[in-house]
């Protein structure tokens, strides 16, 4: 009995690099998926900088009406950054709900392989995915026009959160996918992650909100998670933002783990 | 602790108030093949997931390979190999890198595993789709594949839920070829199907699930003698010799059809059979053409299952 248990332990992360192989061929062979929660983001930053941004950035404080396009273009890229993160979620989601119908995991469970190896092989993938996208994205933004100011140390930072915000989100996702009864609830549920760098700083300042609205956008995990990227990015003052964002990553990271571990033991039987 | 491939006691699963398993008892030799026989809906399926660690008993026991299932899921699980009802392949990817997966889970090396797989591709026919992504394939080669899926690493004991539906004849020998030689290398088999066939062909016992118990088991021939219309039909060249045939031999009935013809309940034995050829030779009786029936394993099937709910019971 021991020497199982002390096998099937030295294997679990062995069996994590397999089931991320086998996420990221996934990928490799259908890529459409993963290219969706890039090109969603893309078409809203370009959405809200040239159609909504000059109005927009008008409004924002202390912002010269004549260059309210540009100055929206860097207000909302950390929002934009964060909603690319949040729309992983649902690639994450859909590949486990996918997997749940589809048996394999159920062939998963009768081998000696460890749910946290299951599990950790979609997340891993998923922030791989997620850290791919918010590149690619950062990428657009800096295209069309966006000038960060941010030293060789805050781009260090910024990637460390953006990791560590990305790991937290893929857990949410995984989890939802299991929570999911069908693919299509899967692909559904997590949107609710999209909306709230909207209900946050993300698009505009929480101080032009109903004071209802202000309460929650100020207490959600997205808006220091956006204060820490704009901080970074553009040397706003971060206040204890950084280690509101890290202790919510910490938090999210563990509630979906628990989250999943719960649901995998009896969703996986058909 | 057993020496027994599954030992199995007194097994009760519910779900809600249905009950779906009701004290089952099962027990399968190391090396053998068991099939487990029974209507939709008999708890064939809940005993696999019970035994393959899937689900767990609301009471009884159960031992794989001297482990327990509920104790020591890990224990069973190196130890076993499942291809259940329902496909469970990894359809985004190939054939070859399904297997590829199942062989880094079971750690082989890198080395082993690929000549494992080719080994696998070949047996079970599918070199050419190898490379080829699970959508180009047909039901019966997905099946294939699931099939061998769980053969990477040799398991001691393996379960097959219904593994040849949906396949050809020509599949499905090939599929009782591949069992009778993991059975031969050692593998003992838990085998549930809906083909009395193939439960003849391949099981050494077969235990009997109606009603979430077991409620018969036995060798297919000691099944066949439980049930009742084995026969001998025996005809004659003319109506007297059959008439004084009819006297002689006790509980025989005229045939309806045929009627130069006499049916004898026979059980099965070779004795019985020598006992009527001796009557009918002492009596000098001629027979033109004698046809022995034997009960196959559909009349055991309709006539265990069923209607004959609390015969079996007791």
């Amino acid at each position: 009995m021991t020497t199982v248990t002390t096998t099937t332990t030295s294997h679990v992360v062995a069996d994590a690099i397999t089931m991320l192989r086998r996420n990221l061929l996934h990928v490799v062979r259908y890529p459409g998926l993963s290219m969706f929660t890039i090109l969603g983001p893309v078409v809203i930053l370009l959405l809200v900088v040239f159609v909504f941004g000059g109005t927009l950035g008008a409004g924002l404080p202390g912002v010269d009406p004549a260059g309210g396009r540009e100055a929206y273009l860097a207000y909302v890229i950390p929002g934009i950054l964060l909603i690319t993160i949040a729309g992983t979620a649902s690639g994450a989601a859909i590949t486990v709900a996918m997997d749940m119908t589809e048996g394999i995991t159920a062939r998963f469970r009768t081998m000696a392989i460890s749910r946290a190896s299951v599990l950790a092989g979609h997340v891993l993938g998923n922030t791989i995915q997620a850290i791919v996208a918010v590149a690619l994205v950062l990428g657009v933004g800096l295209l069309v026009g966006f000038r960060p100011t941010a030293t060789p140390l805050e781009w260090l930072e910024l990637a460390g959160f953006i990791v560590l915000i990305s790991f937290a989100v893929s857990w949410i996702g995984v989890a939802m996918g299991m929570q999911s009864k069908t693919v299509e609830t899967a692909s559904n549920l997590p949107l609710i992650l999209s909306l709230l760098p909207m209900l946050g700083s993300g698009f505009v300042p929480t101080a032009s909100m109903p004071q209802w609205l202000q309460w929650f956008a100020q207490y959600q995990p997205f808006t220091p998670f956006i204060e820490t990227a704009r901080g970074l990015l553009l040397g706003t003052p971060l206040g204890w933002n950084p280690l509101l964002a890290a202790s919510w990553a910490v938090v999210i990271a563990i509630g979906g783990y628990a989250w999943s571990m719960a649901i995998y033991e009896r969703k996986s039987v058909r | 602790m057993t020496t027994h491939a599954i030992d199995v006691r007194d097994l009760r699963k519910s779900y809600g108030k249905k009950v779906v398993l009701d004290g089952v008892d099962l027990t399968v030799e190391a090396g053998t093949v068991t099939a487990l026989l029974g209507p939709n809906g008999a708890g064939k399926t809940t005993t696999v997931h019970i035994l393959s660690t899937l689900v767990r008993p609301d009471a009884g026991t159960a031992f794989v390979n001297g482990r327990d299932v509920v104790r020591d899921p890990a224990g069973v699980r190196a130890a076993i190999g499942l291809t259940g009802q329902f496909s469970a392949v990894d359809k985004l990817i190939t054939g070859e890198e399904n297997l590829l997966l199942m062989a880094r889970l079971r750690h082989l090396g890198a080395k082993a595993a690929k000549a494992r797989v080719v080994e696998l591709l070949e047996q079970f026919d599918l070199v050419e789709a190898a490379r080829k992504p699970l959508a180009t394939y047909s039901g019966g080669m997905q099946r294939r594949l699931d099939l061998a899926m769980p053969l990477i690493a040799a398991p001691s004991v393996l379960f097959l839920d219904e593994p040849t539906t949906g396949l050809d004849p020509r599949s499905r020998h090939t599929m009782w070829d591949i069992v009778r030689g993991l059975v031969a290398d050692g593998t003992s088999v838990l085998l549930t199907t809906q083909y009395l066939d193939e439960a003849d062909e391949l099981a050494g016992r077969i235990a009997v699930l109606d009603g979430g118990r077991i409620v018969a088991d036995g060798t297919p021939d000691e099944l066949k003698r439980r049930v009742p219309g084995g026969h001998i039909r025996l005809r004659f060249t003319d109506a007297a010799t059959l008439d004084t045939a009819a006297t002689l031999l006790t509980g025989s009935t005229r045939d309806e059809s045929d009627a130069l013809a006499l049916t004898v309940p026979n059980e099965g034995g070779v004795a019985d059979l020598r006992a009527v050829l001796d009557r009918l030779a002492t009596a000098r009786l001629e027979v033109d053409d004698l046809t022995i029936t034997t009960p196959d394993l559909d009349d055991v099937f309709f006539a265990l299952t069923g209607k004959t709910e609390k015969e079996t019971q007791s």
